[in-house]
């Protein structure tokens, strides 16, 4: 293949010409493993333990659906009785007319109802499966540890809540009707080989013959789906990317290379398109020569059968009726196959989910943190590392006390967010205590203890939704009131007013409609609302605009009143403006006191102070390094 | 006798989650517009979609005629199956000897064999030239689609959710290209098949020819009523369902917001709500579909009964021969498929209807920057850039101008840097230089060219932009860094992002520059990416260079040492900053200070220190954040 391609090229130098080396649009995605062993019992167990709930109604369903099937088989039969006994050469039954017309009725009324009581239970039972699984990964998901979470994409999460629960929806549906399948298949054989074997016999033989085609057919129909599914999802990604990536593409005036490189996608697609047609519709033919082959049998032998005597005409009919339904079961169960093998790797891949152990539970006998409690934070000897071998933070104590603000300083990788993490008590310290309002937080039910804390993320996440709405956030008992005096002592009031529809403006995808500097706004009124004791807050390292960043520490000044503060600083102007400074270096707090005294101590604080950046942050690495070799020499 | 239901319910409702024509609000309020827009409109679509069929003639005739040949062989082989059935009776009344007899059956059965397989190579035809229309036509509207979204204007995109477009080019082309299989063939088909089978029933014997159709107006009644239903309630359900995506991806996606307020309580109602919302709808769906299939079947088998007691009838009576009596009932069984599908049709038509109007509505969209019918090529000389009066207003905004009467100019080597409060109209400024919008008032020149007169390519060619928010495409870091200049050697790339001081983290990357980033690879943070796009912009040979902001997420000292590798890359052209970060831009020639659209001072950074105005107060704000110098930032209250 390469060697053709590259031979492609020196003939034609000009088109090679017109794509460029380095240029791409879309991208492969890597995709995860379709299919699983078309059987596994142990992710069957899981599956059924979901179904276990409905097993009423999956038996029921079953049940309507084998009579559902004994009515198709018997509607052939009705009509062979009919052409049997009541016009025969030999004489007129007009009371075997009027018995086959009963019967044909009392069938199709039957027929009826069980179709519709088995459709409607199997329909809703299969929706109510799947909406029962994304709940429950959903609740775990708000269990599992936050470790987890950052290991994991939430593209990730997203296919496992969405696609991977809708193909164990298709096989629920799927292998209730390959039941009926099944029974179809051998209530056919049977009454066919009932009636008269040795034509039965010749009829059905016809089946092995398909069963065959389709058992080579498959593997090679399914490669061209799936060629043609990969291909669709890489032209729509290249589409998808020249959309949000626009203004680059025009700012760069890449319009034409990206069309070429484009339309040798859109051809790609196309073709793989073609040969997927052809694979599936290459069946059509193969079940219809086989169709007409099982029915030639059928006149051929059963007709000579019916001039010799041995049998009447009504078989012939009855025979014909069953052959053109014979292949629709064989063709559904080998379809079912890829189903189940689509399944078991989906079914893996929610086990996984739900499998994460939850490493952060309250105690049986957790106590509420009440609302009166002092508001203190210790530290006593805490360590604490992602990974038990490589602590972050190291024997760490320190003591916030009640309406004190604590600055936590240090460089990146210090364990400033991990201290703070551990207070909120997202993860277990490997060693020593974390103590909130005098109690080790691991007494507490996580509840109490979040409702005593608010936390201020680097990243202001906001939702989908109002203002209001983000701003309230979950205590929805929070009045309108509250909610605009909240907005008003973070000093967002002004701005919310001049959007168009005000508190009630509808924010876009995580706040996009408003600037850094407003979301971290609206998230400090959100944090005022939750009204908690302890304020923990990371600081935002970007840089904002001078007015925005001055109304922010208006802001969090406002904030921190009345409560006890630990904030993760960075800029200067609010590491002068608190209690006491906190300076962390791998892991270990190096320097305790406030601005004066660690200026008069002449260490690392100081040291970063006369640098005389605005924030630590732009400290370079190299600066702020000599201290740090020389600690992890020692 | 039927296939089973739930073979039709499958495939009906797997056709429309494959085939599915919207999803998102926005989508659902468009649908609404072009219904709104009228029948006339729909009609013409059809005919534009029915014209691009056509413009695969080949295709197009293979389909139809195979489809003619695929009904004619499918309606004989009733006729066949009752001959033989006639053939076996005229032996047993004794008309024939039992050879002569068995020698006539395989007439009926070989023609038989023939007649099913040849139809099943014809129908194999008629679908994969149907289909094959279909994806070509979905080919060139994808082209087409690819080529606009691309040409089209940022005021555009800023109008139109990018989702909404994806799905434009998605789902409701899709819609299209269905149309001419799903809807014109089976159409064809049905028209046939219906006509003809009718035909040949009702002049064989038309009573039981009536009764034999009498399913048909009813079948098809309810299957176009429950399909139109159901299109209906799928949309909703995709709408409640992206809801409910919605709500999982937000929670995700702010795991950490959401412990922080041990808000999973409220987060599980919020879940709860949406899924709920969802699965009523779902339930819907079935309680739509089933009675209504359930009764097609009911009706079919009953008119069959009907044939079955009134036929046996007329066979004791003498009328109609046995065989007769199973060309019917198989008539019927060849009849009740198809029957069933025209609700298909039905939905195939709609879809066709307002995906088409979407699609076409973004097709015939106006591209409003482009180049004039005079446009020359950009000749660059002295590399002067000239801002003459210039005004501007976003369209579609009244006439709030964003920006008012702006006069500078710029030579090359000259710097220039904007600075102003948020919401003055500094980025728009940056955004006028390479026509992204046009101005409004006034004339912007390079080299005494009025940049509406020249041509857009080598406009974009000469000025190139750093963006504030950097897009990244999912492809290799150095094919990133090459986004603008695509044949650029190695050792080029190495140098731009060494300027751009990103080399050394790339080196430290586990594949180096092949690094896969963007969407769906490695994450950067924002001022590796800023970086990056600077980089970008140092391996093009613009005559102008503007940074928008391009440095907020990288820090002071890495941007000092950026700015000096700029400083040589700026030697022979016009650079235009913009930051807030004073730092940044008191090394300008000249400052620009600009609030409310206005230049409101002017000057290097030593004059407006002197001047003791807004700049200054700006200054000391950077240096003193306190609270008594906002008055003077903000301008007097």
């Amino acid at each position: 293949m390469a060697k053709v391609h590259a031979s492609e090229i020196e003939t034609e130098p000009h088109d090679s010409g017109r794509r460029p080396p380095r240029a791409v649009v879309g991208s492969h995605r890597v995709e995860e493993e379709m299919f699983g062993r078309a059987f596994d019992k142990k992710i069957i167990r899981r599956i059924w333990a979901f179904v276990r709930p409905y097993r009423a109604m999956a038996v029921a369903s079953v049940a309507a659906l084998l009579v559902f099937t004994g009515t198709q088989l018997l509607i052939p039969l009705i009509i062979r009785y009919a052409i049997d006994h009541a016009i025969t050469p030999a004489g007129v039954d007009r009371s075997a007319v009027l018995a086959a017309a009963g019967a044909f009725a009392l069938a199709i009324l039957v027929n009826f109802a069980a179709a519709y009581a088995q459709e409607t239970v199997v329909g809703k039972m299969a929706e109510n499966v799947l909406f029962d699984i994304r709940c429950a990964m959903f609740i775990h998901l708000q269990k599992v540890s936050l470790s987890f979470m950052d290991k994991t994409e939430v593209g990730r999460l997203m296919s496992r809540l969405q696609g991977d629960v809708n193909s164990i929806h298709e096989f629920l549906e799927t292998s209730i009707y390959s039941v009926g399948d099944i029974a179809l298949l051998f209530g056919i054989m049977f009454v066919m080989l009932w009636v008269n074997f040795s034509l039965g016999f010749l009829t059905l033989s016809v089946l092995p013959a398909l069963l065959m085609i389709r058992i080579v057919w498959l593997p090679r129909a399914r490669e061209a789906f799936m060629a043609a599914q990969e291909t669709n999802s890489v032209v729509n990604g290249a589409l998808a990317e020249a959309i949000h990536g626009v203004r680059t593409v025009q700012s760069m005036d890449r319009q034409q290379v990206n069309f070429l490189l484009y339309d040798d996608k859109a051809h790609a697609d196309l073709r793989t398109h073609l040969v997927a047609a052809r694979y599936a519709q290459v069946m059509v033919p193969i079940v219809d020569g086989l169709t007409g082959l099982a029915m030639a049998v059928v006149i051929v032998v059963g007709g000579s059968t019916i001039v010799n005597g041995g049998i009447d005409v009504g078989v012939l009919v009855a025979y014909i009726f069953y052959i053109q339904r014979f292949f629709d079961p064989i063709r559904s169960l080998t379809a079912q196959y890829s189903v189940m093998q689509r399944a078991m790797a989906s079914g893996k891949r929610l086990t996984d989910v739900l499998d994460v152990r939850i490493e952060i539970q309250d105690k049986p006998d957790a106590r509420i943190l009440a609302p009166e409690m002092d508001g203190s934070v210790e530290f006593r000897n805490v360590t604490f590392g992602y990974e038990p071998n490589h602590p972050v933070l190291k024997n760490v104590s320190f003591r916030v006390n009640p309406g004190e603000t604590v600055a936590l300083v240090g460089p990146t990788g210090s364990g400033k967010s991990s201290a703070m993490a551990l207070v909120h008590r997202f993860y277990d310290a490997q060693q020593g205590q974390v103590m909130v309002g005098g109690h080790d937080v691991r007494d507490l039910t996580q509840e109490s203890l979040g409702n005593q804390i608010a936390m201020v993320l680097q990243e202001p996440f906001l939702f989908t939704g109002t203002i209001f709405e983000n701003i309230r956030y979950h205590k929805t008992e929070a009045t309108r009131d509250k909610v605009i005096g909240a907005a008003k002592v973070v000093g967002a009031h002004d701005f919310i007013m001049s959007l168009p529809d005000r508190y009630e403006t509808q924010l876009g995808e995580r706040g996009g409609n408003l600037s850094l500097g407003q979301r971290q706004l609206v998230s400090f009124a959100r944090a005022l609302v939750a009204d908690a004791k302890i304020l923990v807050l990371d600081e935002a390292t970007a840089s904002i605009d001078s007015y925005t960043e001055m109304l922010i520490q208006k802001a969090l000044r406002k904030l921190l009143e009345g409560r006890t503060g630990l904030v993760i600083a960075h800029r200067l102007a609010t590491i002068r403006g608190a209690d006491r400074i906190i300076v962390l270096q791998n892991g270990q707090v190096i320097e305790t006191g406030n601005h004066d005294k660690l200026m008069a101590m002449g260490g690392l604080y100081s040291k970063l102070y006369n640098l005389n950046y605005s924030s630590f942050d732009d400290i370079p690495v190299e600066e702020a390094d000599p201290t740090g070799q020389a600690a992890s020499r020692t | 006798m039927s296939r089973p239901a739930r073979f039709r319910r499958r495939k009906i409702l797997s056709g429309h989650s494959v085939g599915s024509d919207a999803v998102g609000t926005t989508s659902l309020k468009s649908s609404a517009h072009v219904k709104a827009a009228g029948w006339g409109r729909g009609l013409s679509t059809l005919l534009r979609i029915t014209r691009m069929n056509l413009r695969h003639p080949w295709q197009v005739a293979l389909a139809i005629g195979s489809t003619m040949v695929a009904v004619i062989l499918q309606l004989l082989i009733p006729q066949l199956l009752g001959r033989a059935v006639d053939q076996t009776q005229v032996a047993i009344g004794g008309g024939v000897t039992v050879t002569a007899a068995e020698q006539a059956l395989w007439t009926p059965a070989l023609l038989l064999l023939g007649a099913s397989t040849l139809r099943g190579l014809f129908t194999m035809a008629q679908n994969y030239f149907a289909e094959a229309v279909g994806h070509h036509v979905a080919y060139e509207l994808r082209l087409a689609c690819y080529d606009k979204v691309q040409r089209l204007s940022f005021s555009f995109h800023d109008r139109v959710h990018s989702g909404d477009l994806i799905t434009l080019g998605i789902l409701d082309l899709d819609g299209v290209r269905m149309y001419f299989s799903t809807v014109l063939v089976r159409l064809l088909l049905l028209t046939m098949l219906i006509g003809i089978g009718a035909y040949m029933m009702i002049s064989t014997d038309p009573v039981l020819g009536l009764i034999a159709l009498s399913f048909v107006p009813f079948v098809a009644w309810r299957s176009s009523v429950t399909q139109l239903k159901l299109r209906v309630i799928w949309l909703d359900l995709q709408e409640r369902l992206s809801v409910l995506g919605r709500v999982m991806e937000e929670n995700l996606a702010g795991i950490r917001v959401v412990r922080a307020f041990s808000a999973q309580a409220y987060e599980m109602v919020k879940f709860d709500r949406a899924s709920k919302n969802a699965l009523k709808l779902a339930h819907e769906q079935v309680d739509v579909y089933v009675p209504n299939t359930s009764a097609m079947t009911l009706a079919f088998f009953f008119a069959m009964g009907l044939v079955l007691w009134i036929g046996c009838n007329k066979v004791i009576a003498g009328q109609i021969s046995v065989g007769t009596l199973t060309m019917f009932l198989a008539f019927m069984t060849i009849l009740q498929m198809p029957v069933r599908q025209i609700g298909l049709m039905v939905n195939g038509f709609a879809r066709a209807y307002t995906c088409g109007s979407r699609l076409f509505g973004l097709l015939d969209q106006d591209i409003t920057i482009r180049d004039a019918s005079t446009a020359r090529p950009l000749e660059i000389g002295e590399g002067t850039l000239r801002f003459d009066n210039v005004s501007f207003a976003y369209p579609g905004t009244g006439n709030r101008a964003i920006l008012k009467n702006i006069t500078f100019s710029a030579r090359r080597g000259e710097t220039i840097a904007i600075v102003g409060p948020p919401g003055s109209g500094k980025s728009t400024m940056a955004h006028l230089i390479p026509r992204f919008y046009d101005v409004t008032g006034g004339t912007i020149m390079l080299d005494g060219q009025d940049i509406r007169g020249v041509t857009l390519a080598t406009l974009r060619q000469a000025v190139a932009v750093v963006q504030q928010d950097a897009f990244l495409f999912t492809t290799t870091i150095e094919n990133n860094i090459a986004y603008g200049d695509p044949w650029a050697k190695a050792q080029r790339i190495e140098r731009a992002s060494e300027s751009a001081q990103l080399h050394n983290y790339i080196l430290g990357l586990p594949a180096g520059y092949k690094t896969v980033v963007g969407e769906r690879g490695a994450s950067l943070s924002g001022g590796q990416r800023q970086r990056l796009t600077i980089a970008r912009t140092m391996m093009l040979r613009p005559s102008i260079v503007i940074f928008d902001d391009a440095t907020a997420a990288i820090d002071a000292a890495t941007e000092q040492r950026i700015r000096a590798a700029i400083r040589r890359f700026a030697k022979d052209r016009v650079t235009i900053i913009i930051a807030h970060r004073l730092s940044s831009l008191k090394h300008a020639d000249r400052i620009l200070f600009v609030d409310n659209g206005e230049i409101v001072e002017r000057g290097t950074h030593q004059e407006l220190l002197a001047q003791c105005g807004r700049y200054k107060a700006l200054h000391d704000l950077q240096l003193r954040p306190e609270d008594d110098i906002a008055t003077t930032y903000r301008g007097a209250p």
